[in-house]
């Protein structure tokens, strides 16, 4: 880590001032006339412990949502007298205030080994989100199960959550999993098909020719369009909604992958051919490795797509998944439900799109000044 | 710069050891002409073209700018066929590109993907690929009534010595450490030595150089110039430079020919017998520079 992350990282201690830069220090001042030296010594010394103040924040707001979590009663509304799991949700607000505490106390201490150093410059750099996490928790408990202004069911508290968690787990589980499945299966053929047949056009006149006139016609449809045709003409609606999928992933990766492709300068052909490059070698090591980075492009456009297709399709017609938990947890008005799933597809989606950005940026180490996701 | 040469009379012989040791090339240009086919119908770019380039010897084509001195090099390296007439390497006429004769463009056109190691890598890669899948089995079968042994596998110590070859070829440019870096890492001289080192780890017979130089700041182009002569002298191999700096093709090259504006034609031929290593104030090389300058038609500005 350089010097200006660290920098970055080391916001929250604005409030505390280090001293002038102590571990900057050689560790031998004998360099140094004796009167500096003792004056560096002191220095030193000094810097031992300085308490990170910034860190009371995100203890005061996890405080503040375990104090309005456990001593206000929550609003009876309708049948629902008191909501379930409220206490759970106060002590493990309470026990996160207390792991803040302890990360505020290890942060105040320097020159600790490297291992604790990265975990203080961590909880650094998180602590402004965690005050507001913190706080907008509590604003959510406080406006659903406290005082009643969010209506419930349709607004259920974070401590309803629990309840969808650990009531439903199962059933939430297999979804999550049978989600997954799908959509890597469809996007695993839509990447294949759509790269290949990007590159092609992009390599060859008479693909070319056939294809692209195909791509021109059924790119721009909407695949959620062909949903109710697909579960007619596929023997199941797995296979309906793994070819919908595919056809999302694979248009965006085709389109990129032939532009890339065709937009390769001429002039590394030139190269490779005097060098004595193969036809083969001009199409995998020439084309393709300058064309990837618009096929990465093609690959997040066709992964947002992909989502929204898995979830239609699973509302639609497929008996499994999150989009089917989510018409399932509507039709017995389980709000609660459907917000815990749908904060399981975030981390899932979020997740596919961050292992992308991943490999992308192992794959293009060569490129620079790129985006980090 | 090592070898101090005599003044001698044919300029082949100015390269040390390159004709007797049979790496460089004889380049033989018949009666050529080119034209492209545009919009508003046939351009014509060169015309009747004749040139012949003995091994070992570096040959510089002057010229106004978009005269066709380029198209000319594209043809010689095999990149394009040309219209009409003959071009031989050897006395074998030139139907595609070959690794014997590697081109140096303008811009170092290295690969953003590859280290600098592995675009040095690129010709031996791609011969070796090229060798591999040309459909061995065919090969072989044509080897048995020829008898030919071209399509045997390359042995591991072939392997060895190639990595052998790009770290020489580096070494050359004076880049081993760089070997790592990726090209966008390097500044514009460094990338034209990369270029440089990723055409000399074929050892080609024919080196040709599409204003090599262009590019460059004025020092570094100063620098490189006297790098060329050194590896061109060590090397051996045959040269054909296209460069639009008068100055250049005197301080490097043995042989000038001059063009006109297009369709090119060639319009003078003027020897340089100065030995190596040249200087740039010589005297004799500022009335080489005049008359160059005359036939261009900027002699007024003398």
């Amino acid at each position: 880590m350089n010097s200006s992350i660290n920098a970055v990282l080391d916001t929250g201690s604005e409030l505390a001032p280090q001293p002038a830069e102590p571990s900057s220090f050689p560790a031998e001042h004998t360099h140094l006339p004796p009167e500096w030296r003792t004056q560096a010594r002191q220095q030193k010394q000094q810097a031992r412990f300085r308490f990170y103040a910034f860190g009371l924040l995100p203890v005061a707001a996890w405080g503040l949502l375990s104090g309005i979590t456990l001593a206000l009663p929550d609003k009876p509304a309708g049948f629902i007298e008191e909501w379930p799991y409220t206490h759970e949700f106060g002590v493990t607000a309470l026990s996160f205030v207390v792991l803040w505490a302890i990360f505020t106390v290890l942060a105040s201490f320097r020159q600790l080994p490297p291992t604790l150093e990265r975990i203080n410059a961590s909880f650094r750099y998180v602590a402004p989100w965690l005050v507001a996490s913190g706080l907008i928790f509590a604003l959510w408990e406080l406006l659903t199960a406290k005082l009643g202004i969010l209506e419930p069911p349709f607004f259920a508290p974070p401590s309803s959550l629990f309840d969808a968690y650990i009531n439903d787990y199962a059933r939430l589980a297999d979804s999550a999993y049978n989600s997954v499945k799908l959509l890597l299966e469809g996007i695993l053929w839509g990447t294949a098909v759509g790269f290949v047949i990007g590159v092609s056009i992009g390599w060859s006149q008479r693909a070319n020719y056939w294809i692209h006139p195909v791509l021109r016609l059924i790119g721009p449809l909407p695949p959620t369009a062909l949903l109710p045709i697909a579960f007619v003409f596929f023997p199941s609606s797995h296979a309906a909604s793994v070819f919908l999928i595919a056809l999302a992933t694979g248009f965006p990766v085709a389109i990129l992958s032939w532009s890339g492709v065709a937009s390769v300068n001429k002039a590394y052909y030139d190269v490779a051919r005097t060098l004595g490059a193969s036809e083969r070698f001009l199409i995998f090591r020439v084309a393709i490795p300058a064309a990837l980075p618009q096929v990465f492009v093609g690959l997040f456009m066709g992964f947002g797509a992909s989502f929204v297709v898995l979830i239609v399709a699973e509302m639609m017609g497929v008996k499994s998944g999150l989009g089917w938990y989510l018409t399932w947890a509507q039709g017995y008005a389980a709000y609660a439900s459907m917000y815990a799933a749908l904060i399981v597809m975030t981390i899932i989606f979020s997740s596919l799109i961050s292992l992308l950005f991943t490999v992308r940026n192992r794959v293009l180490v060569w490129q620079k000044g790129t985006v980090r996701w | 710069m090592v070898a101090v040469l005599r003044k001698q009379d044919t300029p082949a012989e100015h390269a040390p050891a390159a004709s007797a040791t049979g790496t460089a090339s004889r380049i033989q240009v018949e009666q050529v002409s080119h034209g492209f086919n545009t919009p508003t119908g046939p351009l014509g770019v060169l015309e009747d073209v004749s040139l012949d380039i003995a091994p070992g010897e570096f040959v510089a084509l002057l010229g106004p700018s978009g005269c066709g001195k380029s198209t000319l090099l594209r043809l010689v390296a095999g990149l394009e066929p040309a219209t009409a007439g003959t071009i031989t390497q050897d006395g074998t006429p030139i139907t595609r590109p070959d690794p014997s004769r590697i081109v140096v463009f303008q811009d170092p056109t290295l690969f953003p993907w590859r280290t600098v190691w592995n675009n040095v890598a690129l010709g031996p890669e791609a011969q070796k690929e090229a060798q591999r899948y040309s459909l061995p089995w065919l090969r072989s079968l044509g080897g048995a009534f020829t008898g030919s042994t071209t399509g045997s596998r390359t042995p591991d110590s072939a392997v060895a010595s190639q990595k052998a070859r790009v770290d020489a070829a580096l070494q050359k440019v004076g880049l081993e450490s760089f070997a790592k870096s990726y090209p966008h890492q390097l500044s514009g001289g460094m990338a034209q030595r990369v270029a440089l080192a990723r055409a000399l780890v074929n050892n080609p017979r024919l080196l040709i150089l599409d204003e090599p130089l262009g590019k460059l700041d004025s020092l570094t182009r100063l620098e490189l110039q006297s790098e060329l002569v050194s590896l061109w002298q060590k090397n051996g191999f045959s040269v054909l430079l296209v460069t639009h700096d008068v100055e250049e093709a005197l301080f490097l090259a043995q042989r000038l020919i001059i063009f006109s504006p297009r369709p090119a034609k060639i319009i003078a031929e003027i020897a340089v017998d100065q030995s190596y290593p040249r200087h740039r104030g010589d005297p004799a090389l500022a009335r080489l520079r005049h008359e160059v300058l005359n036939h261009l038609g900027l002699g007024t500005s003398w």
